[in-house]
């Protein structure tokens, strides 16, 4: 950890090598995207706000796009490469978020509707201490609000005192603290899962080999997540952890909480994200600074990138084989001392809680970092490129690779919300419901993507998906159902 | 018996859309999206008509209105998407990674209609097969034991039906052919008016038409979309 600096300084020149292949080679058609750059009116603007964002870019940008899109042909052309980048990182890339979204989707609801034990409320979270249980509506709501606003109080606090960690520079702390959620995660409630499945299926099985296979499982998904492995594993588990998450929500919520909590944590998404000052946005400038990438345990991502270190990552990620990538600013042997001791059960609920919030800006990565790398390589790229490269690659990857580059990234907190949100709405026995949000959230992050592309910075994913689930979640029970039902029962096809 | 309900019942409802959407629109990232936005239209339209039925409480009995007015509203969405795709058509084909997805112009419509079919069949039928896998059974106090079968069978038929409307009416309105469009509302009222009648347990006066009225959709769609029955059957020459 002593050499972070050159570490990212590589990094980010690797980087910018990909998006310089790609771009060099995976294009040809460049003038429907000079077009685009010449229809794009707000160019100017999303570059100031994107320049605030990240400072590092506006030397690479000054230079080369000062003036806007009618300026010289060369600057043109860069820019509309940056479009067709930030284009191309439409269709497929959308898909590839849906897939993730969708599985984690079906794990929580295939659960909530096979597990009983998740949808039976017994025991609370200590954030929540307003159980719901009176009878009137009015205390019901006040409880789920003072629920929902305790718990964003802490997701708040952990929030904060997680960038303050981050600005003084204790990563050891810090991946201390994820190591240890994702550990909890991983062995205790895994377990608690194993456990609550093979009863549904009144499946017996020893000790030995329960604790066989759960050490494994753990011990494996520690490994993937913190350290290395084949990137669909990685993905795999942190699916796997979005989903576990989602359900330890899901039961230990009350009823109406639940509900509140989603509609808060996407204000306070919102908020976090956009606001001059908002936490999430300034953990992403730090980390924009200094170029590193945002904890790995917390975002899912389409491709390798986030998690390229400074090894032969190029080549690594070229090939889309994962055995050199390494997640750089985690160093295997600082971990063990460095877990700051939380208490148990309701302490870690609050920090993975947080953990989500912080994961959120993780997508922010994606929109505003790619212009400013592709925009650096013009100049380092040839001579990063014969020292860094280990194998022998001519610059363009072929270009279905070399689309792979550009992942997506999408908070786990994201997914956790999500599929809360999926899971609540199963968990009342109607799959109409069901369906209904979930096409609405997929409709919602369509549109997120879709303004990604157009604002060109960092945006929360929650609000707009939360909104339409929560709108199509009340709607559906409330009145479609009904209209439905009366129409299954009558066989009438409309 | 109820688990080899449930799973013939989907099957049979479900099957040959699910393989129409692996095979043709699984593979290509924007035909997945536009299909997500079509079923999304899908879903307003039927919020919108449960709305309306849901307000006139007074006839809330009589399925027969809500009816007409979930059909009227979901042409008004399938126009809607037809608006919607023709303003986005250009930008569709530069996210795609195939600059071809506008080079045939009832491309889109078909995967539109499909994610209209598929939203209104898993509406109509997913909860049915939710109580097809037991426990408990059909039959018992004068129920129809053909519930199920025939509710899968009408779902088949109006996923196709909406598919082939979509085809149809996406092509009326390019060509400013108002007997295609009004043949598409005609035909989904009639088809929608025809499964009143399963109320009264008369599955074959329903069934039979519906799938008529199915073949003939499917023949006007396939003309629409430039086919001739040398083509028809020249497509299967072709690959024997």
């Amino acid at each position: 950890m002593s050499d972070t600096g050159s570490d990212t300084e590589e990094a980010t020149e690797n980087t910018a090598l990909i998006m310089d292949g790609h771009i060099a080679e995976a294009r040809p058609d460049r003038e429907i995207a000079e077009r685009i750059a010449r229809k794009r009116k707000t160019k100017s603007e999303t570059q100031r706000t994107y320049g605030s964002v990240e400072p590092t870019e506006n030397s690479g940008q000054g230079s080369s796009s000062g003036p806007g899109p009618s300026s010289a042909p060369v600057t043109n052309n860069s820019e509309a490469q940056i479009e067709e980048l930030e284009l191309k990182y439409g269709a497929r890339h959308v898909i590839k978020l849906f897939v993730p979204v969708t599985l984690c989707m079906i794990v929580v609801v295939a659960t909530i509707s096979s597990i009983n034990f998740y949808s039976v409320k017994d025991v609370y979270l200590a954030y929540t201490p307003f159980h719901e249980e009176s009878p009137y509506a009015v205390t019901k709501v006040w409880n789920a609000l003072a629920n929902s606003m305790i718990l964003l109080c802490v997701i708040a606090l952990m929030t904060v005192l997680l960038i303050v960690l981050y600005k003084k520079r204790c990563y050891k702390i810090i991946h201390g603290w994820l190591i240890l959620s994702s550990l909890m995660l991983l062995f205790l409630f895994s377990y608690l899962y194993i456990e609550e499945a093979l009863r549904a299926y009144n499946i017996p099985m020893d000790y030995i080999t329960l604790a066989f296979v759960m050490w494994n499982f753990g011990v494996m998904g520690m490994i993937v997540i913190h350290w290395k492995g084949p990137l669909r594993l990685q993905q795999a588990y942190l699916i796997f952890i979005a989903a576990l998450m989602a359900l330890v929500f899901i039961k230990y919520l009350p009823e109406w909480t639940t509900w509140a909590v989603l509609a808060v944590i996407s204000i306070w998404d919102l908020v976090a994200v956009l606001t001059p000052k908002g936490p999430l946005r300034i953990l992403v400038e730090t980390a924009q600074e200094r170029n590193e990438p945002i904890f790995p345990a917390l975002i899912y991502s389409s491709t390798v990138m986030y998690c390229l270190a400074a090894s032969t990552t190029t080549a690594a990620a070229g090939e889309g084989e994962q055995s050199s990538r390494e997640l750089r600013p985690l160093n295997p042997h600082g971990n063990s001392e460095a877990g700051n001791v939380r208490e148990s059960g309701g302490g870690d609920e609050g920090f993975d809680a947080a953990w989500q919030a912080r994961a959120n800006d993780a997508r922010q990565q994606t929109g505003p970092q790619r212009p400013a790398r592709t925009l650096r390589v013009d100049g380092t790229a040839p001579a990063q490129y014969t020292t860094r490269v280990d194998r022998p690659q001519p610059h363009p990857h072929p270009s279905p690779l070399a689309d792979e580059e550009k992942g997506v990234k999408l908070g786990l907190g994201d997914f956790i919300f999500y599929s809360v949100l999926v899971g609540k709405a199963s968990s009342y026995g109607d799959w109409n419901t069901t369906l209904a949000c979930f096409v609405a959230i997929l409709i919602g992050l369509c549109l997120t993507l879709l303004l990604l592309a157009i604002l060109k910075k960092a945006l929360p994913a929650l609000p707009i998906s939360i909104t339409f689930g929560l709108i199509f979640y009340f709607a559906t029970r409330c009145v479609v159902k009904p209209f439905a039902d009366a129409l299954a029962a009558e066989q009438v096809f409309i | 018996m109820t688990v080899a309900e449930f799973f013939s019942c989907s099957l049979l409802a479900f099957g040959p859309p699910l393989v129409m959407f692996a095979m043709t629109v699984a593979n290509d990232p924007v035909r997945i999206i536009i299909m997500i936005a079509a079923a999304f239209g899908w879903l307003l339209s039927f919020l919108l008509s449960s709305l309306v039925w849901f307000a006139v409480v007074p006839l809330r009995s009589y399925l027969a209105f809500g009816m007409v007015f979930a059909v009227i509203f979901q042409e008004a969405f399938r126009y809607g998407m037809y608006r919607l795709l023709r303003k986005t058509e250009a930008g569709l084909k530069e996210i795609s990674e195939n600059h071809e997805i506008g080079s045939n112009k009832l491309e889109m419509a078909y995967v539109s209609g499909l994610g209209f079919g598929l939203m209104s069949g898993a509406f109509a039928l997913v909860n049915v097969l939710a109580d097809s896998i037991g426990p408990g059974t059909l039959g018992l106090h004068g129920g129809s034991e053909y519930f199920f079968v025939t509710s899968a069978a009408m779902t088949l038929c109006m996923i196709l039906l909406n598919t082939f409307w979509s085809v149809i009416f996406f092509n009326g309105c390019d060509e400013k052919n108002y007997l295609k469009i009004g043949w598409v509302i005609k035909s989904h009222l009639f088809v929608s008016a025809l499964s009143l009648l399963n109320t009264k347990g008369l599955y074959a006066a329903t069934i039979i038409p519906s799938y008529i009225v199915l073949v003939i959709n499917a023949v006007v769609a396939f003309q629409c979309a430039g086919g001739t029955f040398k083509s028809f059957v020249q497509s299967f020459s072709v690959r024997s």
